[in-house]
């Protein structure tokens, strides 16, 4: 198990080194000298040969990244140009309704997906599997943010029942959170039932039939222990994609999150912002991939054995 | 005779993928869907009933009536006109950002799969670099860095599918490469090249179209998404993500402005999907559940 997790440790460094080189190389592709995009508008001559200095503009590419690398495992990830702080304070203090929002969605999609999938599983062919499967088709095929309009214009404007954006109490979370979810309760749902499908008819299903054990264990002690085990998996990588991918939705319910933060740093071209958030999140998402990673194989013994 | 006796005679694997697609009722309604878009987004200026640039404000927010189907948005546009042209639009959006994906993909994908050894290491650990990335972030980071933009924004959606179409055709090449074919056709000497191309390239036909479909799919979606932040076409060409964005403004006083377009967005992404999954089953029965 240990060895498991080392491996995977060390596979992660060179995607380490990929992930800082794309997040490196967003300023340099854009437009423009980079010293005087990252000195701001109204940046005199001196600001800019500062800038320059300090983060080893003037020198190969190579070399700037490697000081960017530097800086980066220092903890600098350089300062917003348009609030003055530095980078990683602005990305950590939208962090917390980032986390809010991913978690809230992947658990309520974690339950409806999960229940569902059993049950359509467990009545293959009934008109409730054949209701779900093609509800779930819609689910992956929606675009969310236009769900959050959707669910924005029926429940808070029309009906008043939530707010329509921002964040605050339990009730502002509900519309963002469901929105956000759908698509993962989707995904959950058809990995639930195909992996349940698969267990169902191996023979040691049949055995604890035979043996007179009630459906109810057979399906819930046996059957669904196994087929959580890819189950929990899709769980854990749908958190990781909403933690990153909350961008659509954050930006439709004004949420004060990262996704959030990204988009309106590209708006106002403040290119530090850009490149520390997306570096930030990336490794987050590395991170979340990582553990699941880990976690599979804890509950899933065949794998540590390979 | 039997439908199923056809198969038994030496047809064609084409012939036989294509008779169980149209056996796949949910293949054909999705074909039908998408092929039903395409048809609206090339002959658009016969079908749509007005032009979609053609403001009109005396008609602005107006809510359906027989003149104007869908109603019009802020500036009296017509809302049928421009989803129907939009689609042109969002269309060209993922059919290019998947040709760019797949030709780069696939040629990587070969290089790697036929060369092997330390090229393929390269080229795949590359690959899972990019994979370690959430698309929408990857595509987000692109187009910030490129600028907003319709040709930025299909590059940046064709390199994150990228990945997708170099495991796919390194992992058919594999399976053919020690083939007999293949040692066949090295042993009378033809060139690496023409190898790749003619013997092996034709084999991976399948997966690349099953695959191309489904991603088309996401990177219409995505695109939609992008173009919703304000980072692909600009005013005033329509397309739908920017369709949504805009009536996001008016979604108190003027709903339709922003329901419309998602519902375009959805039918034809859904069209693309139903139709990849019905080609894969069809394509490999095997995989068939």
């Amino acid at each position: 198990m240990l060895q498991h997790i080392a491996r995977r440790l060390l596979y992660l460094i060179p995607i380490f080194f990929g992930v800082t080189f794309i997040s490196f190389s967003i300023l340099q592709l854009s437009p423009g000298d980079p010293a005087e995009l990252l000195a701001g508008e109204d940046a005199t001559q001196k600001d800019i040969d500062a800038i320059r200095q300090r983060y080893g503009l003037d020198k190969p590419f190579l070399v700037q990244y490697v000081v960017y690398i530097k800086n980066v495992s220092h903890g600098d990830l350089g300062t917003s140009l348009r609030t003055q702080r530095t980078v990683i304070r602005e990305v950590l203090a939208r962090y917390p309704a980032t986390i809010e929002l991913a978690g809230v969605s992947v658990i309520i999609a974690s339950i409806i997906g999960f229940f569902t999938g059993i049950i359509a599983a467990n009545h293959q062919n009934s008109f409730f599997d054949y209701g779900s499967m093609v509800v779930s088709l819609f689910g992956i095929s929606m675009p969310i943010f236009w769900l959050g309009l959707m669910a924005m214009l029926v429940f808070a404007v029309m009906l008043g029942w939530f707010p329509a954006v921002g964040r605050g109490t339990l009730a502002h979370l509900v519309l963002p959170a469901i929105s956000l979810g759908a698509n993962s309760a989707a995904v959950i749902a058809r990995m639930t039932r195909s992996s349940l499908l698969e267990v169902i008819r191996q023979d040691y299903i049949q055995t604890a039939r035979a043996k007179g054990l009630a459906e109810r264990v057979v399906l819930y002690k046996h059957a669904v222990r196994n087929a959580l085990i890819p189950v929990i998996t899709v769980m854990g990588m749908q958190f990781g994609y909403l933690l990153s991918g909350s961008v659509l939705t954050e930006t439709v319910f004004a949420w004060p999150g990262v996704g959030r933060l990204m988009v309106q740093s590209i708006y106002a071209r403040d290119y530090p912002v850009v490149q520390g958030a997306i570096l930030l999140v990336a490794i987050n998402f590395m991170l979340v991939n990582l553990f699941v990673d880990v976690l599979y194989a804890y509950i899933n013994p065949r794998i540590r054995l390979e | 005779m039997d439908k199923n006796e056809v198969t038994i005679k030496g047809e064609s694997l084409f012939r036989i993928a294509i008779s169980q697609l149209r056996r796949n009722k949910g293949a054909m309604v999705g074909g039908t869907v998408v092929l039903l878009f395409i048809f609206t987004a090339v002959f658009a200026p016969l079908i749509a009933p007005y032009d979609p640039l053609d403001s009109n404000l005396d008609e602005a927010l107006q809510s359906h009536s027989y003149k104007h189907w869908l109603g019009t948005d802020e500036q009296g546009r017509d809302i049928l006109s421009r989803i129907i042209y939009g689609g042109r639009m969002s269309l060209a959006i993922g059919v290019i950002a998947v040709a760019i994906s797949s030709v780069l993909g696939v040629l990587l994908g070969l290089i790697s799969g036929f060369m092997g050894g330390k090229v393929d290491n390269v080229i795949m650990r590359f690959m899972d670099i990019l994979m370690a990335f959430p698309g929408m972030l990857l595509a987000l980071a692109i187009v910030s860095a490129l600028g907003p933009g319709t040709f930025n924004l299909m590059i940046a959606l064709g390199v994150y599918s990228v990945p997708f179409f170099a495991r796919v055709v390194r992992g058919s090449v594999l399976s053919v490469r020690e083939m007999e074919y293949v040692e066949a056709a090295k042993a009378i000497g033809q060139s690496n090249f023409f190898i790749v191309f003619s013997h092996i390239l034709p084999n991976c036909v399948g997966p690349i179209l099953v695959l191309a479909t489904l991603r088309i799919a996401i990177a219409i979606l995505n695109g939609a998404g992008l173009s919703f932040l304000g980072l692909g076409p600009q005013p005033p060409t329509p397309e739908w993500g920017a369709m949504l964005s805009s009536g996001r403004t008016y979604l108190r006083i003027a709903p339709w402005v922003a329901t419309y377009p998602g519902f375009a967005i959805m039918l034809v992404v859904l069209g693309f999907n139903v139709f990849g999954d019905g080609l894969r089953d069809a394509l490999d029965p095997r995989l068939k559940t």
